[in-house]
This record gives structure tokens, sequence and C-alpha cells, in this order.
């Protein structure tokens, strides 16, 4: 039996781990596949976006760059075109040249200059001190005198602010001029750095060589990088765009970038951010996504074992019962075969009692003799055969017990009468000393036999009384049996003045399993044994109680014609 | 060939495979002026009936060559006039019954008082064979 028990325990927690295991795979993933490939087309899908609607507007601010240099340029070739030589040399001409523009152009000219090829400005308006100041060895001069239009890099020159210069070269009556301006830096930069989005997305421009041409509120980059850095990192995109990554300190990508070619590829117009808030929603997506998943695999598996728990529980709990009903059906026939033994035994030691029962009679019956009539020790020979005599009806009523036990556990039908059955099993119930405990009984001498198992009968009254018995085991009291017929029915109450029965319980007090004995004490299978076998024979059985007054249990069972061959 | 002797005397039938047994209450029996013929099996019984009227027998119903019931039915059919006596274990109500059925006039359980088994031989005599 123990060891049944244990192979069954590990065989549940085997079949419990299976089965858990199959419905989390089961269950994981397809769940896990799914999210992950959802997961997987939303974030191309957004990076793509992201890319798209940047490379837009870089490009566009790129372009928007490009055209306010041009235009300035233009602005500038405008005046050239416009105005004579003696316009232009002239100061007062020139400085109202530069007012116009200034009032047009809101901040964006500084100054006029006319610079002869040998690098003199002949002519200056603007707030500077600087007519006919010798631009010759200026950088920034040469380089203009190559070309037509020029655009120099940020730089401080002589008035020692930021500033860039853009000209325009003329080719009159044998020489050069340069028609020159001066950009107001500040202009220029709050333009150019006008691309931001975030806290971290910004945008500034580099030359060739590196150096800032605008001057970026916060963050600058972690190293020195060139414009050529800039190029060869990145992959080249729509619009010549490039696109690529900025690792931080420890080489983790932490920035990206988008980069556009300015000004004849002079300059490099960069917009940088940090990729955790251009990736934010996604990122914050994904992290949703990802606690979800995680939440829900947890429920998952939760659901899961405390499903399988409880079917287990369940399987366990009707594996005992089964257990419980099958030692019943062991005992039962235990009980059984005790009652052949008994009966086989009783019937065998009759013979033998009968035998010296007799023969003491036959002694007796020899000394009323002549020759023993004054005989000594006559008496005492008399005293001791009827002591035989005694003694051998003492074994008659012994064997006479025994076969009505072994009787009753025969569960043929016959007809019965009830009132010996009771008094048989409250006999029997009477030989264990229960104090306190007093049983009356109450038989109406009239009443008509029945038909059932004695047995099966003998079972319900006994079950009935014990249960009474153990009702008052604390407080002792009184249990009263009575029968009588009531019309059809013979009727058979067993009553106790006990601690009653709960209303709450009363309705499934014949239920299987049902007891309200501590574990151990009773199996609960009693009463509904008892409402069955009544059941069977045709009648019924009720339970009357209240709590502190009392419990009553009332039986009926109909008089019924028993079959004609054993009547 | 039946014989026929003192008409006052009953004439008694035992049979029960328990040999002391007979003894014993042939003794006695004999001692209350009964002629008792002693049967040790079913067969044996059936024989002597063959031969002997009898006024009553006493037939043990626990025996091991015949079924005691089978052996009552041949009784009855061989000299119904014979009333016969069933010895039962007690507690055998379903024997008992089917006895009475089968044509027993009375029963007795083993263990019988003596008594008690003379009186009813005496009340079952005088009831002239119905």
């Amino acid at each position: 039996m123990r060891q049944d028990r244990n192979s069954q325990e590990q065989y549940y927690k085997k079949f419990t781990r299976n089965m858990v295991l199959l419905v989390i795979v089961v269950s994981f993933v397809p769940m896990l596949l799914i999210s992950g490939g959802v997961l997987r087309a939303y974030r191309l899908s957004y990076s793509d976006k992201l890319y798209a609607h940047l490379k837009e507007v870089v490009h566009r601010h790129a372009q928007d760059i490009d055209s306010f240099l041009n235009a300035r340029l233009a602005n500038l070739q405008f005046l050239l075109d416009s105005c004579t030589d003696e316009n232009l040399f002239d100061e007062a001409v020139l400085e109202e040249k530069l007012f116009q523009l200034q009032q047009k152009y809101d901040g964006v000219f500084e100054d006029l200059g006319v610079i002869n090829e040998q690098g003199v400005q002949e002519a200056y308006a603007g707030r500077y001190k600087l007519e006919k100041v010798d631009y010759s060895d200026a950088s920034w001069f040469n380089e203009a005198l190559e070309k037509t239009y020029y655009i120099s890099d940020i730089f401080l020159g002589m008035r020692s602010k930021p500033h860039f210069i853009i000209s325009v070269k003329r080719f009159r009556q044998d020489r050069y001029l340069l028609l020159r301006a001066t950009i107001n830096f500040e202009t220029f930069n709050y333009l150019a750095e006008n691309l931001r989005f975030g806290k971290t997305g910004f945008a500034f421009i580099l030359n060739k060589k590196g150096d800032f041409q605008t001057k970026p509120h916060n963050e600058m980059l972690p190293s020195n990088r060139s414009y050529k850095d800039f190029i060869s990192a990145g992959k080249k995109a729509k619009h010549g765009i490039y696109i690529g990554e900025l690792n931080d300190e420890y080489g983790n990508p932490k920035s990206i970038y988008l980069a556009a070619l300015l000004k004849n590829d002079d300059w490099i117009l960069v917009y940088t951010q940090e990729k955790e808030e251009a990736f934010a929603d996604l990122i914050r997506t994904q992290f949703r996504t990802g606690v979800t998943i995680f939440v829900g695999s947890l429920l998952i598996v939760l659901m899961n074992a405390i499903l399988f728990h409880k079917v287990i529980s369940h399987l366990t709990e009707v594996d005992r019962q089964r257990e419980i009903m099958n030692q019943q059906i062991i005992d039962a026939g235990k009980l059984a075969s005790v009652g052949r033994l008994a009966a086989g035994t009783a019937h065998e030691i009759n013979n033998p009692v009968a035998i010296m029962v007799q023969e003491a009679g036959w002694i007796e019956d020899l000394l009323a003799e002549e020759e023993f009539k004054d005989g000594e020790n006559l008496a005492e020979i008399k005293r001791a055969l009827k002591q035989i005599n005694t003694q051998g009806n003492r074994c008659k009523e012994i064997t006479h017990q025994l076969l009505n036990f072994a009787r009753r556990t025969d569960s043929q039908k016959q007809s019965l009468h009830l009132n010996e059955l009771i008094n048989e099993v409250v006999a029997l119930s009477n030989k264990k000393s229960y104090t306190g405990i007093s049983i009356k009984t109450d038989l109406d001498q009239a009443l008509p036999s029945i038909y059932g198992s004695p047995s099966e009968v003998q079972q319900i009254m006994l079950n009935l009384i014990n249960n009474a018995r153990y009702a008052l085991e604390k407080s002792g009291g009184q249990i009263n049996i009575t029968t009588r017929l009531e019309g059809k029915h013979i009727l058979a109450v067993v009553e106790d003045n006990g601690p009653g029965i709960p209303e709450a319980n009363l309705d499934r007090i014949f239920d299987p399993f049902f007891t309200t004995k501590p574990v151990g004490q009773g199996t609960g299978l009693g009463l509904s044994i008892c409402f069955g076998i009544i059941k069977r024979m045709g009648g019924e059985i009720t339970v009357h109680s209240k709590v502190d007054e009392g419990t009553r249990f009332e039986i009926r069972i109909p008089l019924k014609k028993a079959p004609p061959d054993t009547a | 060939m039946r014989e026929k002797t003192d008409v006052n005397k009953i004439k008694l039938l035992l049979v029960d495979d328990e040999k002391h047994f007979v003894e014993v209450l042939r003794k006695r029996l004999t001692k209350r002026n009964i002629d008792v013929t002693a049967a040790y099996s079913g067969t044996e019984g059936i024989q002597a009936v063959r031969k002997t009227d009898f006024d009553v027998a006493i037939l043990d119903l626990k025996m091991g060559d015949m079924d005691g019931i089978e052996v009552l039915k041949m009784f009855k059919k061989m000299y119904a006039a014979m009333q016969v006596i069933i010895l039962t274990g007690h507690g055998t109500e379903q024997t008992v019954q089917e006895g009475i059925t089968s044509g027993a006039v009375a029963y007795l359980s083993k263990p019988c008082d003596f008594e008690e088994l003379v009186d009813l031989i005496e009340k079952v005599r005088s009831r002239d064979g119905i």
C-alpha cells in the first residue's frame, strides 16, 4: 500500500511537470515568435521613418543655408552691377547702400568694402575703422582674388570678433576689384543652428579642416572629428546625405548623425542626436512590450502551476476516496469470512456439547434407579450433573450469539423482525462501556415483519446508534429507539438529546465523505450507506435536528410482500 | 414386510450421523418407554422406513450423505402418516421454513433440552398423521 502511494505520488509529480512544461512551451513559443516578429518590423519601420524624416529636414536645412549664402552673393553682385566705379568708391554711396541692405536684411550685413587688386580697401562702410586697410597678406584675400564668388570660413580677423566674409570680384578697366561684405556671425549662426529636435538634437557646421563654423550651445563632440571622418564613417544616402553613428568613450554607439555638404563641399552641415532620444518612442515601446511579455509570462506560468496543482489535488483526493472505498469493501469481505467461520465453528461445537449434555442427562436418569437411592454422594453427583447441564446451556448461548452474528453478516434477503434485530444491536452496543449514555427502547410488539437483508438493517441501526453515542460522548445523555406501524410503513426512530446538528450541515449529512469528525476518525460514509440501503428497500430516511436540543432520525420502510419461496 | 408391535409404545426413528448423540438419546428414550430405531445416515433412514411404519421420526437436517430436506421429502412420500421432527442448527430460519413446507411437523434446534424433546414427541404422536 505504502509503495503504491509513493509510486503514485512520483507519477503525479512527473505528470504535472511534463504537462506544465508542455503548456508553457505551447503558450510561449507562439507568443515570443509573434512579438519578436512584430517588434522587429516595428523597429525597422520606425527607423526608416525617422531617418527619412531627418534626411528631408537636414537636406532642406542645408539648402536653406546654401540659399542664404547664394542670396547674399547675389546681393553683392546686384550692387556691383548697378553701381558705377565712382559710386562704389564714394563712401557716402557705400554707406547708403549698406544702410539699404541692413534695412532689407535685418542684422545680416555688418559692413561693406571695396578692395583693389593690391589688397587695399579703398572704400569702407561700416562700424569699424577699416579704411585703407591692407589685406594683401590676409589669406582670405588671396583666395578671394582667385574666385569670382568667395565665401570665407569663420575667423576673428582684425576686429577680433568671429565673422565671415563674402566677396564678388569684378574686372573693370584692366583691373580687378572686390566688393566685400561681412556677414554677421550671430545671424548666420542662428540660421545654421536652427535645426533642433528634443534636448540632444542639434546641428553645426565644420569646414574641411574640422574647424567649427557655428557655435553650438552645449555638448561638444566627444572627440575632434573632421569633415573627412563624417564622410568616411557614414553611409551615403539620398540627396547626398551621409548617415552614421558616433560612439562614446567606451566604443558603444551613442549618437546618430546626418551630414550634408555645403558651400560647394567646403563645409559640412552635421545634425546629430543621441540615439536614446531619437529612438525614444521605439525604446519606450520595446520596453513596454518587454515588460508586458515578462509579466504575461509570469502569469502564464503562475496560472499553470495553480491550475495543475488544483487538478492534481483533486485527483489525489479522488484516489484517496477510492482507496477508502476499497478498504471498506475488503473489510466487508473480511467480515463475511469471519461470519462464515463463526457459523462453521458454532455448528461444530454444538454437536459435542449436545452429546455431553445428553450423557449427563442419561447419568441423571440412571441415578433414579433403586441401587443408587442411598448413595452417599448422591446429592453431590446430582448437583454436579446439574452443573454440567448449566454449563452446556451456557455453551449453547455462546454458540447462539455467534450464529446470530454470523447470520447478520449474510446479506441474503429474508423476512425479518425489526424489534429482534434492534434488541440484538442494543445488547451488542451495551457491551461497550459508555458512561452516562443510556439507551431506551419502545418497540411495538405487534410490529409486522419486513423483508430485507438482516446484515444491512443491522448496519443501519448500528450506525445510527453509534452516531448518537459519538454525539453524546462528552455530555452524556439519552438515546431513544422507537418502532411502530404507520399506515403501510414501519416507522423506526432513533433520537438523542445531544448537541444536535447545525442547519448548514443538515443538507449534506447523507452525502458520501461528509463528516464533521476529525481526520482519521470517520470516513463520512456511514449515513450515505444507510441512505442507499433504505432507498433500495423502497423506504426513506429523514433527519430532524436542532442545535443544543437533539437529533432525530426517522426511517420508514414499506411493508412488502416477501417473494413466495421464502414466505 | 412391515412390522407392527405394541400399540402404546411410540415407534421412533432417529436419524443423525453423530453416533454418540444417537446412542445416548436412544438409551434415554428407551428408558421413557419409547421404541427407538437408529439410522446413521439419510440412506439408512430411508431403508428403515421402508421396512417399518414409525410413528415419529427425528431427523437431523445437517447430515453428510444426503440433503436433509430431500430425506424429509422421501419420508413423506413413503409413509405420510409418520410425523417428522427436524433438528436444526440455531439461526437457520430459512431451513426451518423449508422443512415445514416440505412436511416437517415441528423443529428443535440442537443442542436441545431432553424434556422438551420428549414432550414434543408425545404431543406430535397424538396428532394422528395429518
